[in-house]
């Protein structure tokens, strides 16, 4: 028997003619690139030759300068007199405050409409369609300058409409009552995440041993341990005081307690509901992609409705729903921008003052494009990570 | 045959078991199957009839009986009289020609309303399933182009109007149709780029939809306002709403391209190696057999962009260019009319809808029309 070494393909000569794909790729590739490099140059030496004629100076060393531009709502300390780093950096936490809240919120009401959609209520049904079809169909900014309108349209501090003790809304924004942040407060909260992540790294050991044997550990003692009585314990041992500050009405502004600014306020509001109609459209779907049969098949073997949405429907629908969810979560932050229309100061708004200010243009408006272009990052790959680890493994 | 008797008989068939009895006529039976099948979905059905019944009663008496449909001259005082009680729809026959023509010459007015019904007209005739064919590529030249006469003037007796006037819904239709009709073919254009064999290409198409796709729109537009004539030579002066219009075009370029790309996903393999079989060159390959099956597999999401983008355009609101939604919010300026911006963006709001509505209704259409057929 002879053993013949596989023959390699011929490989054909090049022939230097458009004929040849490869010539024909090479050269298509050098043509875009020099039309792109040659693009990217002409308009170089015209930003260089205009920054000179109008004596902009460039270069991020205008960003330790006194600022001078007064921020109403932050949560960092910053005055005036701060540089424009500071000022920049009030300005994308502003951003993370509307973004992170949103996306929890928005998610929250999006899933409650998307599944009440499916109700076998028509009333609640019909309602929620309703819902999601005006929010949808109506541009966010729209949206935005109506709630911002009608926050302005509310009482003054004085006759401000009060639905709960403690809770207040008036043409102030809303004010809540709050709990003062102390040392100990802050450890507690620590120890309450600390145990969080403590408590799954141990859930997934327990999993893995029932893996082995199949026999079921349970998962609460542990968390009663270390999620209730170590922080409970932390509080204890350094004395944190809990008590919830009520806000006070004092001559014509609110003392004490949270106040959302009614800018913040509106922009929350209008995000919020505006991605959750999208949302709820995603998790409809969702559910509706998994088969029937599941989740008859799981009622045939007995199993309780609670088990069986928990265990075999959800994992399945997160499938679906989790790559378009992602896109929500960036739209929503990148929609966050939109504060600029109602003068809520998030990071496009503050770059865009700066760059009234100071005439850099380019530069500020890297900024604002870095800092979403790493949120996004930063979004995307959580939940690229998440998504990986929920994906049907197929062998 | 006697023996025949005593065989088993074919027993009786058994008819179908008579509908359950319902207690009242046809409509309780729906009540109860759809409203109060269990008692927390029927307090949940009360809940929600006391809520709409509040909802509706003061939306009545706001929105219809107490409101001021009509005033003499420009005087609001009726309405302020009514202010929180009643709607002030006396604003809209007030402001309509403002807050849908802007700044556009009076007399003249016309003619952007001739441009609005003409978009109109292309856009149901583009939705028509039976005019697909080639010679609605030159109806859509043909249609910008008068478009285009019919805003600028300048002929024929119609006195030019600088862009700057122009304002209101023809400037969001403009927006929206010329950055679609431009952004369309780029997307389709970065889409073959992204995946093509030649890296170069293909990291520069990525390079284009991740930056764009990765930053808010409104940072493009500043882009657009404030860095574009920096990076011009000097004399060379574009216009802002053109300026916007290239942002929008390259924005609309960016998420049109991975529509596109989803569906050249879709196309089998085998379409593309029979089209290199038979010879065909890239173009022709692409032209004649990919891209068909390709952008028939995305019509529906293609659409959900272009509602998303017909939104969009309200933003230039932030660089100060008169669309619909500027020319509303500065009608409500005016200080004898300020008070009354709900009703303003009430009036806006519905045409706003009444475009996205029947953009998703027919898209819906088409998704049924996909999965049944």
């Amino acid at each position: 028997m002879t053993t013949s070494t596989p023959k390699r393909p011929p490989t054909r000569p090049w022939q230097f003619s458009l004929g040849d794909p490869r010539v024909a790729g090479l050269f298509w590739q050098i043509l875009v690139v020099a039309i792109a490099v040659a693009i990217v140059a002409f308009l170089w030496s015209n930003a260089l030759h205009n920054l000179s004629v109008r004596r902009i100076s460039t270069g991020f060393a205008f960003l330790g300068r006194e600022a001078g531009m007064p921020i109403a709502d932050s949560w960092i300390d910053y005055t005036p007199k701060n540089n424009y780093l500071r000022a920049f950096i009030v300005g994308v936490v502003n951003t993370l405050r509307v973004a992170v809240i949103g996306i929890v919120l928005a998610t929250v009401i999006g899933t409650l409409v998307g599944i009440a959609r499916l109700s076998s209520n028509w009333l609640l049904a019909r309602f929620a369609a309703v819902y999601v079809e005006v929010l949808r169909d109506l541009p966010l900014l729209l949206q935005l300058l109506f709630w911002y309108v009608l926050m302005q349209g509310l009482p003054a501090a004085r006759q401000a409409w009060k639905p709960v003790e403690g809770v207040y809304l008036s043409n102030r924004g809303l004010i809540l009552p709050s709990v003062p942040l102390h040392e100990a407060n802050l450890w507690t909260i620590l120890a309450v995440v600390a145990g969080l992540i403590v408590f799954y790294l141990v859930r997934r050991r327990l999993i893995a041993q029932q893996m082995l044997d199949g026999k079921a550990r349970p998962a609460w003692p542990y968390a009663l341990g270390l999620v209730v009585a170590l922080p409970a314990l932390v509080s204890w041992l350094l004395g944190a005081s809990w008590s919830i500050t009520l806000p006070e009405l004092r001559g014509f502004n609110f003392v004490g307690g949270l106040t959302l600014a009614p800018e913040y306020f509106a922009l929350l509001i209008a995000l919020v509901t505006y991605t959750s109609a999208f949302i709820a459209e995603i998790v409809r779907s969702g559910i509706q992609a998994v088969p029937r049969g599941q989740s008859d098949a799981a009622k045939a073997l007995g199993l309780k409705r609670s088990f069986v949405l928990q265990h075999i429907v959800l994992p399945q629908a997160l499938r679906v729903i989790i790559p378009p969810m992602t896109s929500q979560y960036l739209n929503l932050t990148k929609n966050s921008s939109l504060a600029v229309a109602v003068g809520y100061q998030d990071i496009v708004s503050i770059a865009n003052t700066t760059l009234n200010q100071t005439g850099q243009a380019i530069e500020s408006i890297a900024l604002i494009m870095m800092v979403f272009l790493t949120i996004s990052l930063g979004i995307s790959l959580f939940m690229n990570w998440y998504n990986a680890r929920i994906a049907l493994v197929e062998r | 045959m006697s023996s025949v008797a005593h065989l088993p008989q074919d027993p009786l068939p058994i008819g179908p078991r008579p509908a359950p009895r319902v207690l009242g006529g046809q409509s309780t039976a729906w009540l109860r199957a759809n409203l109060f099948p269990s008692i927390p979905s029927g307090i949940v059905t009360l809940l929600l009839l006391f809520v709409l019944g509040k909802a509706c009663i003061s939306l009545w008496q706001w929105g219809i009986a107490n409101a001021v449909w009509i005033v003499p001259g420009n005087d609001s005082s009726a309405c302020r009289a009514l202010r929180g009680v009643g709607a002030c729809w006396a604003v809209i026959p007030e402001k309509y020609r403002f807050i849908l023509f802007g700044t556009y010459p009076f007399d003249e007015q016309w003619r952007p309303a001739l441009v609005v019904v003409i978009f109109i007209a292309l856009f149901v005739v583009s939705s028509r399933r039976s005019f697909w064919r080639k010679e609605l590529f030159l109806l859509w030249a043909a249609a910008l182009i008068a478009i285009g006469c019919l805003m600028w003037g300048g002929f024929l007796g119609l006195t030019f109007v600088t862009q700057d006037r122009w304002g209101g819904l023809p400037v969001t239709l403009i927006l929206a149709t010329f950055g679609l009709a431009f952004g369309f073919p780029l997307g389709i254009l970065v889409a073959l780029g992204r995946r093509s064999k030649l890296p170069a290409i293909r990291s520069l198409c990525v390079l284009y939809v991740e930056l764009i796709r990765g930053v808010p729109l409104i940072s493009l537009l500043f882009m657009a306002s404030v860095m574009f004539p920096l990076f011009m030579p000097d004399g060379v002066n574009i216009d802002k709403l053109l300026r916007a219009q290239i942002a929008f075009i390259l924005y609309a370029g960016a998420y049109l391209a991975e529509v596109v790309r989803g569906g050249l996903q879709a196309v089998p393999r085998g379409q593309y190696e029979a089209a290199d079989a038979l010879g065909l060159s890239y173009w022709e390959k692409n032209a004649l057999i990919v891209l068909p099956q390709a952008i028939r597999h995305v019509i529906p999401p293609l659409v959900n962009t272009f509602i998303a983008f017909f939104k969009d355009t309200s933003l230039v609101l932030i660089i100060g260019i008169f669309d619909l939604l500027t020319t509303a919010k500065t009608a409500i300026v005016d200080p004898a009319w300020q008070a009354f911006s709900v009703e303003v963006y009430v009036f806006v709001g519905v045409i706003y809808f009444v475009f996205c509505f029947a953009m998703s209704r027919y898209s819906r259409g088409l998704e049924a029309q996909r999965t049944s057929g």
